[in-house]
């Protein structure tokens, strides 16, 4: 009697605990579907005032001044100079370090250098965002002198220093995965090392590096603090990495800064920027892991 | 040569990204050292650098970061437990992951959004603390869930098949066999978890805006600013001074997180030696 009381309670208990256990793991779906619901509901009244056709063709953006214009392109073409001259910086010096981890340095070499490289991804970027404005815009401003102090190529090159270590290990890990006997076959007629590397390497391992390059630009796009304090407050449609933009995050962060009314058409605004920032990372995180998908199906 | 050439090419991408590190913090050391001192921990902000100090913002992150682990612990690990013991290979558990891999791409910012229109708007908790430890929550989430995954994965099945064949049930099982034998790896990713909370400043500002403020919040509805805002303040001044100050907070921010991280390690790696 006694033990019949005490496996019905152990059977209750274990379907409670599932059960909650199991809304545990909803929240996470709740969040997914929260900012899908909260960005598209208040972005709604905003696509009422402003036709989609003047937010994706107008050439001017100043919600914040009169004449109020929301035309998203000076923001569009902020973000994307900010973010390639960032994907750049970081390919160049990512690619070059993961080529040195895999196919140069020891096992020795490469456990302490990993996670040196790895702090630069665990600094906050509030921290990035000093380092641009008060050390490397000097240094561009002496080599440029006609630089303003806000501008686009501070923010770029150091975020790109930020996103090294992404590069670095997503393309290592494409380099590792190309089989040895393809290395092998290449050393036994009589290739040298940087010809392995670059001949048999690189080219196996080109879907790989091409989704890193994708997962850091959308890593770009999404970076806040780093434009913020270094490259300005002012829309601009411009290719001149020296002048001052303003990005979709920065603009965020700007009608943030103050005591905005809930409702006001500001308010609404950086919802609506805010989605198409949404969209626009989902879209590339869904490349960028897709080429990866497919690549790590190459050598199966 | 050209072997040589090509060598010279790949060390020097890797010491030059070491090198910018080391400059980066030799230049904000430089910059905040002389600012440091036992008054610029215990002042209040003030409309002179000299006599400023982050009291406000260090008592809103310690604020911000018990009550964030608060939420995110039984959260994190409950969903990691659910998917590594209970769920099997069902659609629900399909679906949960590949959510959660999404949601760690999702830019802070996007968060700092849902916060401000979530939290403080429509539940009605205002420019809180609650309200930026609940958006931190959702923020941090994934990192905890896979980290916590991960802890469990590395739980011996031979520990766990000795349990259920003495009749113990999953949950008995969960209890006393693989939270006591992954905790050292929750708690690291838990860790771990809270200093990228600690360092997060988009999802704050979003949500608190730029607050001057000159008491010690006492209550999770109060008002509130942290570090990294309280830096990214002084840092758009554009006097040398409040740039200073700046430097100074970033120092005590870096060694916040530098404390966490060896912590997180060290725990990982006493984990490591006692299992075996």
């Amino acid at each position: 009697m006694m033990q019949k009381r005490n496996i019905k309670r152990r059977k209750t208990e274990e379907i409670f605990v599932v059960n909650l256990l199991k809304l545990s793991g909803l929240v996470s779906i709740g969040t997914t579907i929260g900012i899908i619901f909260i960005l598209g509901s208040q972005s709604i009244p905003f696509f009422g005032t402003v036709s989609l056709k003047e937010f994706f063709t107008g050439l001017n953006w100043t919600p914040l001044f009169v004449p109020q214009e929301f035309g998203v392109m000076p923001l569009i073409n902020g973000t994307f100079m900010v973010a390639i001259i960032a994907a750049l910086v970081a390919l160049i010096f990512g690619l070059g370090s993961a080529f040195f981890l895999s196919e140069y340095a020891s096992r020795k070499v490469r456990s302490y250098v990993k996670p040196l490289l790895e702090i630069l991804a665990g600094i906050p970027t509030v921290v990035y965002g000093y380092f641009a404005l008060t050390f490397v815009t000097p240094i561009i401003q002496y080599i440029a002198p006609e630089t303003i102090i806000f501008n686009a190529l501070s923010a770029g090159i150091v975020m790109g220093i930020m996103i090294i270590p992404m590069v670095s290990t997503l393309s290592e890990d494409a380099m590792s995965a190309v089989p040895r006997s393809l290395r092998e076959a290449a050393y036994s007629l009589g290739a040298k090392k940087y010809q392995v590397a670059l001949r048999i390497v690189f080219p196996s391992a080109i879907s790989g590096i091409v989704a890193s390059f994708i997962l850091s630009i959308s890593r770009a796009i999404g970076e806040t603090m780093i434009v913020s304090l270094a490259a300005g407050g002012k829309p601009a449609l411009t290719l001149n990495p020296l002048e001052a933009i303003q990005t979709i995050t920065a603009y965020i962060v700007t009608v943030s800064q103050g005591e905005t009314p809930q409702g006001s058409i500001e308010y609404q605004s950086i919802f609506a920027v805010g989605l198409l920032l949404f969209v626009l990372t989902l879209i590339m995180n869904l490349i960028g892991r897709w080429v990866v998908y497919k690549y790590a199906q190459e050598f199966e | 040569m050209k072997e040589r050439l090509f060598y010279l090419l790949f060390l020097s991408s890797i010491l030059i990204a070491l090198t910018c590190l080391l400059i980066l913090l030799i230049d904000v050391v430089l910059d905040g050292y002389s600012y440091l001192s036992w008054d610029f921990l215990t002042n209040y902000a003030s409309r002179k650098a000299e006599n400023s100090g982050i009291l406000a913002p260090l008592a809103g992150t310690l604020w911000l970061v018990i009550l964030t682990a608060f939420c995110t612990i039984p959260l994190g690990v409950s969903t990691a437990l659910y998917l590594e013991e209970f769920a099997g290979t069902n659609i629900l558990s399909k679906i949960i992951k590949i959510n959660i891999s999404n949601l760690a791409g999702v830019p802070s910012i996007i968060y700092g959004l849902l916060g401000l229109a979530f939290f403080t708007y429509f539940i009605g908790l205002g420019k809180s603390i609650i309200a930026g430890a609940l958006t931190m929550t959702l923020l941090v989430l994934p990192i905890v869930i896979i980290s916590a995954q991960e802890a469990i994965r590395t739980v011996q099945p031979s520990l766990k098949e000795a349990a259920y064949a003495l009749g113990a049930t999953k949950w008995e099982v969960s209890k006393k066999i693989i939270l006591p034998h992954s905790i050292g790896g929750i708690m690291s990713g838990i860790i771990l978890a809270m200093s990228r909370a600690v360092g997060e400043t988009a999802p704050i500002l979003i949500i608190s805006s730029l607050v001057f403020i000159t008491t010690v919040p006492s209550s999770p509805l109060d008002r509130f600013t942290v570090l990294p805002l309280q830096i990214y303040t002084w840092a758009s001044f554009p006097k040398d001074e409040f740039r200073a100050i700046a430097s100074a907070g970033i120092i005590v921010l870096l060694i916040i997180l530098i404390t966490m991280n060896s912590l997180a390690i060290y725990i990982r790696w006493k984990n490591q030696t006692d299992n075996y």
